[in-house]
C-alpha cells in the first residue's frame, strides 16, 4: 500500500497557527495532502487532531499562516459516529441522499440520484438496508452508511475523524480494509486516531501531533519511544512483530504494559 | 351535530376557528425543526423576548408595534446564536439571560407606561377574539413564507438539522440556514402570539412535533403529522374554548397535552423510544465547536 504522498498536492498548510477563542491549539503547522495520500494523524486527547482536520476541511480559519487547496477540490468528511443522534427520523437512503451534489434542495430526490445512492450502498454491501431506520444499524453498518454518504460526493480527499472509535475489533478491520480499497481506487485519505496498534501501525504514513507536528513518516520511522514520548507525554516501548510495530506502555513500576489502543 | 354547527353562525367564531387552526398548523410545522434540533428552550425564550418587544415598540411607535416586536424577536434570536458561537457562554445561559431580561423589561414597561395595543393579559395568554384583519393577513403571510422556506431549502434544513458539521463541508451554508430558521421562528411566534399567548406558544411548538415523532420514524411523515396535529389542536381547542368559556390558547394547549397522553398510552415503549433524545434544551452539536 502506497500513501506517503508523492502525487500532486491537493491541500497545503503553511506555518499555520490555529485554535479557538484566541487560544492556539496548534502552532507552526506545515502539512500537505497529496493525491495518493493515506495518512493517520495520531496524538493524545486535546493534542489538536480534530483542529488539524477542521483546518483541512476549511471549517476553521487559521489565526495565522496560509491554507491553500487545489481548484474545485472535492472533499468529503466522515465524522465520529457519536456526533449525530441515531434516533433522528430518517432511513439509510435518506441519510445518504442528504449529500447529493446537485442544487436540488426540494424534498424529493430525482430518479438518477436514487439510483446513484443505490449503487453506492451496494458497493459498501449495505444495499439491502436502504429502507431501514438508521437506529437499526450496527456500529459497522453505521460507519458504512457514513462512508456511503461521503462517497456520493465522489471525493478526491476523504477526511475521517476517529473512524474506528467505539467499534469492535471485527468492525475495525472491516473499516480499515474498506479505506484501503478506497485509497486503491484513487481517493486520498486522512484520518485521526488514537489507536496506535489497531489502526496507526497499519497505515502507510503517520503524522504525530501534540500542539505541533512532532514527527511525520512511515510507522517504522515515527513509532519509536522518543517520538511517542514527545507526542503522548509518556514513555512507551516499541516491539516489532512480523514487520509490524507494537506499542507497549511502561507501567509506573517500569515493567511494560500492553498499549490499550 | 347541531352543537358543533351552532357556534359557526357567529362571524367571530368562524374567524377564530380559522386563525386557531392555522396557528396550530404553523407552529406544528416549524416545531418539527425546533424539536429535532433540541431547541425547545429557544422557542420558549423567544416568545418571552418578543413580549418585551411588544411593550417597548408600543412606547415608541404604537401603530407599528407588531413590526417592532418582530425586529426585537429576530434580534434576540440572532443575538442568542451569536453569543453562543462567539463566547464560552452555553446556549442555555445565553437564552436565559437575553430572553428573560427582555421579558422583564416588557413587564416593567407595561407596569410603568401601560399600553395602547393588546392588553397585558391578552399578550400573555392570547385573545383570539381581539385579532384584527391585519393580524390575520400577517398570519397567512407568515404561514406561506414558512412553507416556502421549508420547501425550497428542504435538503439544507434537513442536513443541517441532522449533521451540521458534515452539512457545512458538503456545501450547505449552515450559519445562514440557522439564521433564516431563527427569523422564520421569530415571525411564527409573533404571528401566533395574540392567538395562543406568550406563555403557551412554546408548548404548541413542541407538543405536536413530539406526538408526531412518537407516531413515525420518517421525517417527511413527521412534518405532515405534526402539521395535522397542530391544526387539530387549534380546531378542537377553539370549540372547547367556546363552550368552556376559557382563553383559546389554554384550551389549544390542553387538547395537545391530552392528545400526547393518548398517543403515549397507545404507542407505549415504542413511542418513548422514538421520542428519546428530544429533550435537550439546545442543539449542542450545531452551536458548539467540534472537540479538539
Amino acid at each position: 500500500m502506497t500513501g506517503t504522498g508523492v502525487g500532486p498536492e491537493l491541500i497545503t498548510l503553511e506555518n499555520v497557527v490555529a485554535g479557538y477563542t484566541h487560544h492556539p491549539v496548534l502552532t507552526d503547522v506545515n502539512f500537505h495532502v497529496h493525491e495518493d495520500q493515506f495518512t493517520g494523524i495520531v496524538g493524545p486527547s486535546g493534542a489538536g487532531k480534530t483542529t488539524l482536520l477542521r483546518l483541512l476541511l476549511g471549517t476553521l480559519k487559521p489565526m495565522s499562516g496560509k491554507i491553500s487547496a487545489s481548484k474545485d477540490l472535492r472533499l468529503a468528511y466522515v465524522p465520529q459516529l457519536e456526533t449525530v443522534s441515531w434516533n433522528f427520523p430518517i432511513t439509510v437512503e435518506e441519510c445518504v441522499l442528504m449529500s447529493r451534489k446537485s442544487a436540488n434542495q426540494l424534498p424529493w430526490a430525482s430518479k438518477s440520484e436514487k439510483i446513484n445512492v443505490g449503487n453506492v450502498l451496494e458497493r459498501l454491501s449495505i444495499g439491502e438496508l436502504a429502507k431501514r431506520h438508521i437506529r437499526e444499524l450496527s456500529g459497522g453498518q453505521q460507519q458504512r452508511m457514513f462512508l456511503a454518504r461521503a462517497l456520493l460526493r465522489q471525493p478526491q480527499v476523504m477526511l475521517l475523524d476517529e473512524p474506528t472509535s467505539g467499534v469492535d475489533v471485527a468492525t475495525r478491520h472491516d473499516v480499515l480494509h474498506l479505506l484501503a480499497d478506497l485509497h486503491e481506487e484513487g481517493i486520498a485519505i486522512v484520518l485521526t486516531t488514537h489507536d496506535l496498534n489497531g489502526i496507526a501501525a497499519h497505515l502507510p504514513h503517520l503524522v504525530c501531533v501534540n500542539q505541533r507536528i512532532v514527527a511525520a513518516g512511515t510507522p517504522a520511522e515515527v513509532m519509536n519511544p522518543d517520538v511517542l514520548e514527545q507526542t503522548f507525554g509518556a514513555r512507551m516501548e516499541v516491539l516489532e512483530h512480523l514487520g509490524m510495530r507494537i506499542v507497549i506502555d511502561e507501567s509506573p513500576t517500569g515493567s511494560p504494559m500492553r498499549n490499550a489502543g | 351535530m347541531e352543537t358543533l354547527l351552532e357556534p359557526l353562525q357567529y362571524a367571530f367564531f368562524q374567524k377564530g376557528l380559522f386563525v386557531a387552526s392555522l396557528s396550530g398548523a404553523l407552529l406544528g410545522f416549524i416545531g418539527v425543526f425546533i424539536v429535532l434540533r433540541g431547541m425547545s428552550y429557544i422557542g420558549h425564550g423567544l416568545s418571552h423576548s418578543i413580549f418585551g418587544g411588544f411593550a417597548a415598540a408600543q412606547l415608541f411607535a404604537s401603530s407599528f408595534y407588531i413590526l417592532g416586536a418582530g425586529i426585537w424577536g429576530i434580534a434576540s434570536a440572532l443575538a442568542i446564536t451569536a453569543v453562543t458561537k462567539r463566547s464560552r457562554l452555553g446556549a442555555d445561559a445565553a437564552i436565559g439571560v437575553i430572553t428573560t431580561a427582555s421579558f422583564a423589561l416588557g413587564v416593567a414597561l407595561f407596569a410603568k407606561f401601560g399600553t395602547s395595543g393588546p392588553s397585558f393579559e391578552n399578550a400573555l395568554f392570547g385573545s383570539i377574539l381581539g385579532i384584527s384583519s391585519e393580524q390575520i393577513i400577517g398570519l397567512i403571510a407568515v404561514t406561506i413564507l414558512t412553507a416556502a422556506f421549508v420547501f425550497l431549502r428542504y435538503r439544507a434544513l434537513l442536513f443541517s438539522t441532522f449533521d451540521p458539521d458534515v452539512a457545512a463541508v458538503s456545501g450547505v451554508n449552515v450559519s445562514r440556514i440557522e439564521a433564516m430558521l431563527m427569523i422564520v421562528l421569530s415571525l411564527s411566534i409573533l404571528a401566533t402570539l395574540t392567538v395562543i399567548g406568550v406563555t403557551l406558544v412554546a408548548a404548541m411548538l413542541v407538543i405536536p412535533a413530539v406526538i408526531a415523532r412518537m407516531l413515525t420514524d420518517s421525517f417527511s411523515r413527521m412534518l405532515t403529522y405534526s402539521t395535522i396535529i397542530g391544526t387539530f389542536c387549534g380546531l378542537v381547542g377553539m370549540y372547547l374554548s367556546y363552550y368552556a368559556g376559557v382563553p383559546s390558547g389554554t384550551m389549544i394547549v390542553l387538547v395537545g397535552a391530552a392528545l400526547f397522553l393518548l398517543v403515549l398510552s397507545i404507542t407505549g415503549a415504542r413511542g418513548l423510544r422514538r421520542s428519546a433524545g428530544l429533550d435537550s434544551h439546545t442543539d449542542a452539536s450545531a452551536l458548539a465547536p467540534l472537540s479538539r
